[in-house]
């Protein structure tokens, strides 16, 4: 018996590979550990040189990735969410509102820009998952039915970046209902003969990949994302079994035929351009 | 023994009452005529203040009595000659939506439905009403037969969710729903739903975009159970009623909010009450509403369709 007893469980981190980084200067990789320097870590596109794992970023980020010279105009900022239902769990759906708005200076979980990709337009629609979880409400089904109406009036093809837990319970069937009229949208878009790509990030699931996300002309996903319906939590408790390994990711998804292909973030710019130039 | 829910506690126990009495006279060869009516009356009064006051629980419970009718049981009162039409041909059969040809009156028309099953074998059979990738598909397959023959088509939604499992994720439970939410809205036929019973979140909408959507009284339609949404927000399953009033779910809410085009009434005491009469009261709506439809060309009833969706949310605009 030592003399020395580790109260928590679990933790395996053998001395060696133990970093303590400074914050702002260097970025530590959530998954692998590494440390890279933070400005490096931005100009890979927020992917990790080490392990290529794809850190969860936001609007802001792949606005800047995408655009050429980080250049775009945002569409329909003023659109804001309300509580059509005053709903009320452990906290008030307004309260909540507030507080997200507040922590992450975005007024809901989608901001579309427009602007040039290696000098092609393209309209863009990017959810924020730190927006309550990158839920979809009105705000988020609205925004994506007016960048799509956007991109039939001007001829420009659409994208939607989709990370997402789903539909927004607070909003409960105003939620459900945006993905009909996403949907329908699309169903306009197509007659149109204009392009409609769906990126697919870690997360994506639930009434997002049940609409919008799974309706692209093509359908692209980011490496190792979690891509399906229904929750892994929920299929584990109906089943009763634990998930096969690297079960409803990416790699899944493409093995059985939901995703065209999987780009590295570092080479989606380079990629879309080829793809827009070729349909143009 | 008929099913009591506790909220009919009240009811049941009038009706007890009403069978000692008449026992009694029987028994005794006493005239109580006068005491059982005025105890029938009662009841009636009990009855419907009941169901004056449901709470959206309640009614959950109500969409789910183990004898209300299911969508084969519509198919069989309210149509003619159906003609059950099977498998997405492309992996198998779905048993938890059923579809085909059938006649409404004089007119014929694709019935497409959730089924659930009546006792343990049948619930596995159909898997208590949710479907897989295979049945979206199936379904969608018959909307474009449909379509393709110029006949209406009516669907009829009772399900507690679209199954969650590695096979419907293998073969894209989400991709299917998208793809019928988006072939649904641009149509070329009239589309008229009925949610008959429990309306769960994307497995009810994939066959649910049309031009008329309609729900049952004692029905429920939302983005999520209530009690799922209690696990989460809540994290138990304790608060099942709260969430049940939180999410808004119940016919006359939902018409409330314009997310439905109507409420048909159902009998007094729920529609497995008087079947015939929810039967009747389906079959005329049915009627009445293909008829207004049938005045409307394919592309006004398209845009009309998608302009109804499209105006579904709540934001503002500064």
């Amino acid at each position: 018996m030592s003399w020395f007893k580790r109260v928590k469980e679990g933790i395996i981190t053998p001395t060696d590979e133990k970093k303590s980084v400074p914050d702002g200067l260097w970025h530590k990789c959530p998954r692998c550990k590494k440390a890279v320097v933070a400005k490096d870590h931005e100009a890979n596109c927020y992917v990790c040189p080490s392990c290529n794992y794809h850190d969860k970023i936001g609007s802001a980020e792949y606005f800047g990735l995408l655009f050429d010279e980080g250049a775009y105009a945002e569409l329909f900022a003023n659109i804001k969410p309300t509580d059509p239902l005053g709903f009320y769990d452990t906290k008030d759906y307004k309260s909540r509102l507030t507080e997200s708005q507040k922590k992450s200076g975005l007024s809901d979980a989608l901001r579309v820009g427009v602007g040039k990709v290696e000098e092609m337009p393209l309209v863009v629609a990017c959810m924020d998952f730190n927006f309550i979880g990158g839920s979809m409400g009105s705000v988020v089904g609205e925004k994506i039915a007016r960048a799509i109406d956007y991109a039939r009036e001007n001829r420009i093809p659409v994208m939607v970046i989709s990370k997402s837990g789903g539909a927004r319970m607070m909003e409960a069937a105003f939620s459900l209902m945006q993905m009909a009229k996403t949907s329908a949208k699309l169903a306009l878009l197509a007659k149109e003969g204009i392009p409609y790509i769906s990126l697919l990030t870690d997360p994506t699931t639930g009434g997002v990949t049940a609409s919008f996300a799974m309706l692209g002309d093509f359908n692209i996903a980011e490496p190792e994302a979690l891509i399906g319906f229904a929750g892994p939590r929920v299929i584990r408790e109906t089943i009763g079994k634990d998930l096969p390994k690297g079960f409803q990711s990416s790699e899944f998804l493409l093995e059985h035929g939901f995703v065209d292909m999987i780009v590295n973030r570092t080479e989606l710019k380079s990629r879309l351009g080829k793809l827009l130039r070729m349909l143009a | 023994m008929p099913n009591y829910f506790d909220f009919e506690k009240p009811i049941q126990e009038l009706e007890e009452q009403i069978e000692k009495t008449k026992q009694l006279s029987q028994k005794n060869k006493l005239d109580l005529n006068a005491t059982i009516k005025d105890l029938e009356e009662k009841m009636l009064a009990e009855k419907k203040r009941i169901y004056s006051n449901l709470t959206g629980w309640q009614r959950v419970q109500i969409s789910r009595h183990p004898e209300r009718p299911y969508t084969l049981d519509y198919i069989e009162h309210c149509f003619d000659d159906f003609i059950e039409q099977h498998g997405d041909r492309n992996v198998k059969d779905d048993k938890a939506i059923v579809g085909g040809f059938a006649k409404l009156g004089n007119q014929t028309v694709m019935v497409i439905g959730h089924q659930k099953g009546r006792n343990t074998k049948q619930r596995q059979l159909r898997n208590f009403g949710m479907a897989n990738p295979e049945g979206y598909r199936k379904a969608l397959r018959l909307m474009k037969l449909a379509e393709k023959f110029n006949k209406p088509i009516i669907t009829l939604i009772d399900t507690p969710g679209a199954s969650p499992g590695l096979e419907a994720e293998e073969r894209g439970q989400g991709e299917a729903i998208a793809k019928n939410l988006l072939e649904m809205s641009v149509l070329k036929v009239p589309v008229i739903c009925i949610v008959i019973g429990e309306g769960a979140s994307g497995g009810a909408l994939g066959i649910g975009v049309g031009d008329k959507v309609l729900m049952l009284e004692n029905t429920w339609y939302s983005v999520i159970s209530p009690e799922s949404c209690s696990s989460i927000l809540w994290r138990s399953w304790e608060h099942k009623e709260k969430a049940a009033e939180a999410l808004k779910l119940t016919a006359p809410d939902m018409l409330k909010n314009g997310l439905i085009d109507g409420v048909i009434p159902e009998p007094l005491g729920g529609a497995h009450n008087e079947t015939n009469e929810m039967y009747s009261r389906i079959k005329d709506e049915l009627t009445k509403v293909l008829n207004d439809l049938s005045k409307l060309d394919s592309e006004k009833l398209i845009e009309k369709r998608i302009a109804k969706f499209s105006a579904m949310g709540a934001f503002t605009e500064a």
